[in-house]
């Protein structure tokens, strides 16, 4: 019986993805138009396309400019989140200004940065990642820092907790769940800003190839470039959950009880 | 299930620190206000003054009072409200395009189990790819013309809608369903007085999320494609040397996104007026 279900569920999973697929390649079968090369040309091209060369020189260094800047919101958001969320004059001093830069369209950032730093150089684009991503999760940081439990905290003070025991035992846990709620927002932005970050200009990287292969008509080659950063980000959400229900498997935990009961 | 609560999060989220929120709006504080316009001022102050006084280049980042005086110049500029307006109405439009679609939809697949299970792989495997993934393909197949830029909107826009509203058919309590049934209500019936107010405040998170990607979508292709609007005009201003202009537009597309928050925090209070997470805590 539950090796039925489990076929059931495999089905379920894969029939739509497989259908939308053949379907993607019957329809483009013969396909002479330039936009819509056959899908089976698609797949062709992509070892020739994403070579080695390309994946040391374009893809890597996109992704490690990425998980610098999001390493750097990450630290920082918290960080200042934590602090604004504990302290209510602090807060009240920033809430505006920070309401102003969150509502600030993250891509507008590259054109500032680059009146800096220029457009081609690592740290302009680093920068843009970091300061778009920041944002969420600051402002989640503070959100969960005042969301918490009074009693928590009453308890804590109770127990004559130190300041770094109560941070580290009580303010960040307790705050974790939308600290990773803003985490998930920041990581979509952050993946749209590595591609933005170098499309101006003279640049190497995955969004400068992918856009460079459309300047010059490369058309299957474009969409290899499509498919490789989708991939990339369904990748990326794919390992932020695993990471997610490592750090949250008590709260996912403590929700289900919640619910059952 | 357990992947399904983060999404659900900031409904839960908002569900419990509502009635913070709540007194908050209603009783505003003033020295909240004063302290809030104080921390702004002092940003400005300092701003000016690093600017003035050399500390940083004034050809980078140009003192306020310079940016507010190009900012009073733009503003009887008729180019400027035209880009704005242009800006303004590819987001509605789009906006409004990936609202329909992805309530029309997400009611749809919410209702039929089977549809919702064939379609979560798809669904999970879409929603992440990012939206600037496919800015070649609308370049080719569009150019700059604004139906780049609203392909891309619905795009990124739409993903938020209909998640929202596949957790919120899914949060119907079963036994006001079983109810409906007993009463033998309508498809119709059922659809319109058991799943949508069930629905409706997901719908509603689910679109402010959606308007605030929709103009981040908006405004980027504008700033890389060169479509008409704000963007474009951020990107030009930046090229040719017009610091003041780039930033003092700058402040205009984030004074239009602090608009777009308010106002669709005011629709959802609006809306959700009669809901529990919204009442006053008696």
């Amino acid at each position: 019986m539950t090796a039925r279900l489990a076929l059931r569920k495999v089905v379920m999973t894969l029939a739509l993805p497989v259908v939308l697929v053949a379907a993607w390649w019957i329809a483009t079968a013969d396909s002479t138009s330039f936009f819509w090369p056959p899908l089976e040309d698609i797949v062709r091209t992509f070892p020739e396309t994403w070579t080695a060369d390309r994946w040391l020189h374009d893809v890597l260094p996109s992704l490690g400019r990425l998980g610098i800047g999001y390493a750097v919101a990450l630290v920082a958001g918290i960080a200042f989140g934590t602090a604004i969320g504990l302290s209510k004059t602090l807060r009240a001093l920033t809430e505006p200004t920070l309401e102003f830069f969150r509502a600030v369209p993250p891509p507008v950032l590259v054109p500032v940065i680059a009146l800096f730093t220029g457009y081609t150089s690592s740290l302009s684009k680093v920068g843009t990642i970091a300061l778009g991503c920041v944002w969420p999760i600051l402002l989640n940081a503070v959100d969960g820092v005042r969301g918490l439990e009074p009693v928590l905290l009453d308890t804590a003070q109770t127990y004559r907790l130190g300041r770094w025991r109560r941070l580290t035992y009580v303010i960040l846990p307790g705050a974790s769940p939308r600290i990773v709620a803003g985490a998930r927002q920041a990581l979509s932005i952050g993946v749209i800003l590595m591609v933005i970050s170098e499309l101006f200009g003279a640049n190497r990287g995955l969004g400068a190839t992918i856009v460079q292969f459309q300047r010059s008509f490369a058309v299957p080659q474009m969409w290899t470039g499509i498919i490789l950063l989708g991939l990339i980000g369904v990748a990326l959400s794919v390992l932020f959950r695993l990471i997610e229900n490592r750090v949250l498997a008590w709260y996912h935990g403590q929700r289900e009880i919640e619910r059952g009961a | 299930m357990s992947t399904t609560i983060p999404v659900a999060g900031p409904a839960a989220a908002r569900a419990r620190s509502a009635p913070a929120r709540r007194t908050r709006a209603s009783r505003v504080s003033w020295t909240d206000v004063g302290l809030g316009t104080l921390g702004a001022l002092v940003v400005v102050g300092v701003e000016e003054l690093i600017t003035r006084t050399g500390i940083v280049d004034a050809s980078y980042l140009p003192p306020f009072t310079t940016i507010l005086g190009e900012l009073g110049h733009q503003l009887g500029q008729p180019e400027f409200w035209q880009s704005f307006g242009q800006t303004l109405s590819g987001w509605a439009i789009g906006l409004a395009i990936a609202t329909a679609l992805g309530v029309t939809v997400g009611v749809i697949i919410g209702s039929v189990p089977l549809l919702r299970e064939l379609t979560a792989s798809t669904i999970e495997f879409l929603r992440p790819i990012p939206s600037v993934a496919l800015i070649p393909l609308v370049v080719l197949l569009w150019g700059t013309r604004p139906a780049s830029s609203i392909f891309l909107v619905v795009y990124a826009a739409v993903w938020q809608v209909l998640v929202q509203v596949l957790y919120g058919v899914a949060d119907v309590d079963p036994v006001a369903r079983d109810t409906a049934r007993s009463y033998r209500f309508s498809r119709w019936r059922v659809a319109r007085s058991v799943v949508w107010p069930t629905a409706l405040p997901y719908v509603v998170t689910g679109f402010r999320l959606a308007a605030s990607v929709a103009l981040i979508l908006e405004i980027t292709s504008e700033l890389i494609i060169g479509v008409p609007g704000l963007g474009r005009d951020i990107g030009v201003a930046q090229s040719s040397g017009a610091v003041a202009k780039t930033y003092a537009l700058v402040i205009v597309v984030g004074l239009i996104g602090v608009a777009v928050n308010l106002a669709t925090r005011y629709v959802e209070r609006r809306v959700l007026s009669w809901h529990p997470s919204m009442r006053r805590a008696v």
